[in-house]
């Protein structure tokens, strides 16, 4: 069987994580269940989206290196003014999608490297959540709340809701004609240009796409957490750059695959729960965090090494 | 005097300058010695990170070492572990903060040629394992630096902190090497176009790798020194060094698209850092407006920059 | 009263810095022709499509179409009109397939179910110009082999989605094709062209524009220096219409070389590569038959890239320059001397009078226009960007120069200049190996091989070197 190198690309994140499953059922037999299930990959939600959110960012070439704080400044508005005024709450998160789109624009016009802009959107989107919550604190929405804490039959929400943003962003970014524009950008943006699109629409775009997911983290975060502080995503914007390079996606020539990335995510998730499940010292939980990266890149070298050698003929 | 302007670090002096007179102007005077003293210090660690992460991003776009947080923290504990507050250990202590950076210098280049990967990624993963090795070493205990150093790093000689002028001198060996050396002509080369480079018989694989281990090698003589200061080594010390370290160098000047370098912008936008942030302080603005400005500023001054390089070419 | 031409433009001029590509050119595309456009490279060819094409806007001249003067014209105006392009470089998405393409080249192929449409368009187009092409539309194009994506390429440009092509402009369609796909090509501009579509036919290779044009119009130097119907050139005529570059060199040197082997390299198939002290070996063949990689081959062969090495094996001159040639950001002289650095470079410190001399020294060798070798790089024109390049690897110790098709875009004047230099170089012992797309440019060398698909397919030398040996060797086997 001939297979797709689309395909290929998913092979190597779903491998990762059924590898991942299988240690954590052998070390942990109990999390075989829906509630050990619900726990180890409830988490994944707000990370999964977050890495669906950087992947359209690096479908166009660009990196976020604001993700992390954006979402922490998501959390502070969903815990205070969403829950408190949500007309307003919902007026905030609306302006901020709409300054990402503005970033994109602005990027793109000015020829700008993303990562500088973003790092200083960063410090920006910090500042802000400091001002809303100088201390852990707020309360998360009802409505939230009761969604990721509910209990649907057979399978636990925290799959169920990985599977819809698998399914949505898959639509999304490898089916519509919206998606195809994007990834077209980060293919190559000159032939783009020539069959006469607007460059700026489909990257403005783009960032407002990412910025919506990114609100949706956040949300979905403080549903989980119950509450929120400044601090509370910092670590999404290397978790989000992890998961799409994990899953699959590449960071220039608009290769992604947000199916991979949702796995990736899951992936990351799991290697947590797997880590604390082999008792390694807390120590080295990141330090381990770190070589299951190295490991799974290795593991993409290896595989796109051979699709390389037969799609090289064709390359050059 | 116009080629005094046309050169790009200057605005960062300027505007380091403004912010000065704008705190002291406050204090009615009484803070200028104290707030020199205390910019011209924490200046100083981040003009020895700034420049290292400078030559990284020289290299060209996708340059960038995000481990350096990592590495202050795991030579800052490592050394003063081993200097066990005993003077005599200091040469000892030196040495392993080399070490320390050669070795996080020479794994982060091994991961980026071997798994083929961004040098964004792989120093990140980097940064998690010595991260990691930093926290086991550490276990929490908070060593004290050896007495030499403690109170040479809070010194002051000809009224000019010690620590600025070590920074100093590493930045006059780093001017030396990116202007007069064929080295420092690689860079530039290898940042303007890899391929280029390669073609024109540069050996680009063994400039980067130098410059990788320059890089974390200073990190690691700044983490340790750092640590000296600031009485003891903590496993969080480098957090926000990562972010400095590249805001300096871009609001600095230096081309972020690689390729050309300057290293007095690197001290002008570190003054300019701290100061921005003393003066908030004095002014009575808190922890998130101080974030909000430097924001601001990173992004005005690479607005500004592309701007002027746009009307260049 | 003859019908109105679907394109027109008027004594066009445009200006790349330094260099005038186009100089006041007139063309008249009418409905139902093939106009062949020929000339050597840099005359401005590529120039005049960009116009035509609305990706340039001319400095000075006019344009109309049907009639009507087309005041703002630019690159969706064209394709509204029905013009359509196929470049010599890649101009579809390699992360995206063929069908996902299709959506990015017609923009009103929105809707539910826009792909059934996408693929069913596509895969019409190239069943009617490549019958039997064998080509999976849901394929991804990074996994398609060259020809198999200049077919794509060229169906997509005769594609219908709404606004029917009426002008194709097909910028050397046929260089990475075989002689059957070439062939069905060419039917179809034939048959495109009697049901009334217009076509822009750009070619190398003088048979194809010979037997398939109506009319033929001739560019040297960004002006046009002829125009005829294509009945009234010969083969001979249209090289002498375009004007020999290599008449003016002296014939190469005949006498016997040395027999020391300069440069060799073992193939996994083919021909072995070798060649000998004060030879100039030249790569011929089709575009992107691997001449370039065995170049890059023998480069990464006698390089290092971890150590710095004292004494240079071999030096290279970039074609590319944009790509791999120059640093935009340093100037002339820093461009120029910093392959030959270590020998500036005592104890690694750069000798800032060292410098300066070697550079002084090649400006006037090699004839840099320039009042200061310390202005930028950019402020040269493009031949001499180039000259500046072949100062870089001349002034090297290097006993080999490797060339990747340095003469693309390079004016008249300056090419005799170069050929001159490189003819001295390798009487005094240098040995070039030479890649060109040029067929001129091969009959300067002493020994030629000749690439297909990846591998030397023949050497020939001396007087065997012909423009009829080379396009047969490209060819053969593709034909049976």
């Amino acid at each position: 069987m001939k297979m797709s190198s689309d395909n290929l690309r998913l092979l190597v994140p779903i491998l990762s994580l059924l590898l991942l499953l299988a240690g954590v059922f052998y070390l942990q037999p109990r999390a075989m269940s829906y509630m050990g299930l619900n726990l180890l990959f409830n988490l994944a939600v707000p990370i999964a989206l977050a890495t669906i959110a950087q992947m359209l960012i690096m479908s166009v070439n660009d990196l976020d290196l604001s993700m992390g704080t954006f979402v922490s400044f998501v959390a502070c508005v969903t815990a205070t003014y969403l829950n408190d005024t949500p007309a307003l709450g919902a007026l905030i998160l609306l302006a901020a999608i709409a300054v990402y789109a503005v970033m994109g624009v602005v990027i793109h016009l000015r020829n700008l490297p993303s990562i500088v802009v973003t790092l200083g959107m960063s410090f920006i989107w910090a500042g802000l959540a400091v001002l809303l919550l100088p201390a852990p604190g707020g309360t998360a929405p009802v409505w939230i709340r009761s969604l990721m804490t509910s209990k649907p039959p057979v399978v636990p929400m925290a799959i169920i809701a990985s599977a819809i943003i698998a399914v949505v962003a898959h639509v999304i970014v490898m089916r519509s004609s919206f998606g195809v524009l994007i990834r077209g950008v980060g293919g190559n943006q000159r032939s783009v240009e020539r069959a006469g699109w607007s460059i700026i629409a489909a990257r403005g775009g783009a960032y407002a796409l990412a910025a919506c997911f990114a609100v949706a983290a956040g949300i979905t975060l403080v549903g989980l957490a119950t509450s929120a502080d400044a601090n509370i995503a910092l670590r999404y914007t290397l978790l989000s750059i992890a998961g799409v390079i994990l899953g699959g996606g590449e960071f220039t020539g608009g290769r992604v695959s947000p199916i991979g990335a949702v796995i990736g995510a899951l992936t990351l998730t799991l290697a947590g729960s797997f880590l604390s499940f082999l008792r390694i010292s807390p120590d080295w939980q990141i330090g381990a965090q770190g070589v299951i990266l190295i490991l799974v890149l290795a593991l993409r070298l290896i595989f796109s090494g051979r699709t390389a050698k037969t799609g090289r003929s064709a390359k050059t | 005097m116009r080629a005094i302007f046309a050169k790009p670090w200057i605005w960062s002096f300027l505007a380091a300058l403004a912010v000065w007179a704008a705190t002291v102007a406050v204090t009615a005077g009484s803070s200028m010695q104290g707030l020199s003293q205390a910019a011209l210090t924490f200046a100083a660690f981040s003009v020895m990170v700034g420049i290292g992460q400078m030559f990284v991003i020289t290299l060209g776009p996708g340059n960038i070492d995000l481990s350096v947080p990592a590495t202050m923290t795991l030579a800052g504990t490592i050394a003063l572990k081993l200097m066990d507050t005993n003077d005599g250990m200091i040469l000892q202590g030196l040495a392993v903060t080399l070490l320390i950076g050669v070795t996080v210098g020479v794994a982060n280049y091994t991961l980026i040629k071997l798994l083929r990967i961004p040098p964004i990624i792989a120093t990140l993963s980097m940064s998690f394992l010595v991260q990691s090795t930093a926290i086991w070493t550490n276990r929490g205990l908070r060593i004290k630096p050896p007495e030499f150093l403690a109170e040479f790093s809070i010194a002051s000689t000809f009224g000019i902190p010690n620590v600025a002028l070590i920074a100093l001198v590493l930045s006059v060996l780093a001017w030396v090497l990116l202007h007069r050396t064929v080295y420092g002509r690689w860079i530039a080369a290898i940042g303007q176009s890899l391929p280029a480079a390669r073609m024109a018989g540069v050996p680009v694989d063994g400039t980067r790798f130098v410059t990788y281990i320059f890089c974390a090698v200073m990190a690691a003589l700044c983490g340790t020194l750092l640590s000296c200061f600031s009485g003891g080594a903590a496993l969080n010390m480098g957090a926000e060094y990562l972010l400095i370290s590249i805001a300096v160098v871009v609001i600095g000047g230096t081309a972020v698209a690689g390729g050309d370098s300057n290293v007095p912008g690197i001290w002008g936008a570190s003054l300019f850092m701290f100061l921005v942030v003393s003066m908030l302080n004095t002014y009575g603005f808190g922890a998130g407006v101080r974030l909000i400005m430097t924001g601001l500023i990173i992004i005005s001054v690479i607005l500004v920059a592309s701007g002027r390089q746009g009307g260049a070419r | 009263m003859l019908p109105h031409p679907v394109l027109e433009v008027e004594d066009v001029a445009i200006r790349f810095g330094e260099v005038q590509a186009l100089d006041g050119v007139s063309l008249r595309v009418n409905p139902g022709e093939c106009i062949g456009l020929v000339g050597h490279n840099g005359a401005g060819k590529s120039t005049i499509v960009s116009v035509i094409n609305g990706g340039l806007t001319p400095h000075r001249g006019t344009i109309s179409g049907d009639g009507q003067s087309l005041l703002s014209y630019g690159i969706g105006i064209a394709r509204n009109r029905g013009v359509r392009c196929v470049f010599q470089e890649l101009s579809l998405c390699p992360n995206l397939s063929i069908i996902e393409n299709t959506r990015i080249m017609h923009r009103n192929l929105g809707g539910f179910g826009w792909r059934a449409k996408a693929a069913a368009i596509i895969a019409k187009s190239l069943d009617l110009v490549f019958p039997n092409h064998g080509i999976d539309v849901s394929a991804s194009v990074g996994s398609l082999s060259i020809a198999e994506r200049q077919m794509v390429e060229i169906a997509m440009a005769f594609s219908d989605a709404g606004t029917p092509p009426r002008l194709v402009i097909l910028d050397e369609p046929t260089s990475s094709l075989d002689a059957g796909l070439a062939a069905q090509l060419l039917a179809h501009v034939r048959r495109f062209v009697e049901s009334g579509g217009s076509v822009l036919l750009i070619s190398h290779i003088l048979h194809e524009v010979l037997s398939t044009a109506g009319r033929i119009i001739v560019m040297k130097d960004g002006r046009i220096s002829s125009e005829r119907v294509a009945a009234a050139f010969t083969q001979a005529t249209l090289v002498e219409a375009m004007g020999s570059v290599a008449s003016a060199v002296e014939a190469r040197n005949v006498t016997a070389k040395s027999t020391e082997t300069a440069l060799s390299l073992a193939l996994p198939r083919g021909i072995p590569f070798a060649a000998r002290r004060g030879e100039v070996v030249g790569f011929a063949g089709l575009g992107g038959h691997g001449q370039t990689d065995m170049l890059l081959a023998l480069f990464e062969h006698h390089s290092s890239r971890w150590l710095p090495r004292r004494d240079p094996e071999v030096a290279f001159v970039a074609g590319d320059r944009r790509e791999n040639g120059i640093f935009e950001l340093w100037s002339i002289l820093r461009n120029m001397t910093i392959a030959a650095l270590p020998d500036l470079s005592p104890r690694g410190f750069v000798q800032a009078g060292a410098e300066t001399g070697r550079g002084a020294d090649w400006k006037s060798r090699i004839g840099i226009r320039t009042p200061d070798m310390n202005n930028r790089i950019l402020s040269l024109s493009g031949g001499n960007q180039q000259k500046v390049l072949f100062a870089r690897a001349l002034s090297t110790r290097a006993p080999v120069v490797l060339m990747d098709d340095p003469m693309r875009g390079v004016d008249v004047g300056t090419k005799q200049e170069v050929y001159r230099i490189i003819r001295a170089e390798a009487d005094a012992g240098r040995t070039f190996v030479w890649y060109s797309t040029e067929m001129e440019e091969m009959s300067l060398c002493d020994r030629v091989y000749v690439f297909r698909e990846g591998a030397i397919v023949e050497g020939l030398s001396g007087e065997a070197i012909s423009e009829r040996a080379i396009l047969a060797a490209s060819f053969a086997g593709a034909a049976e």
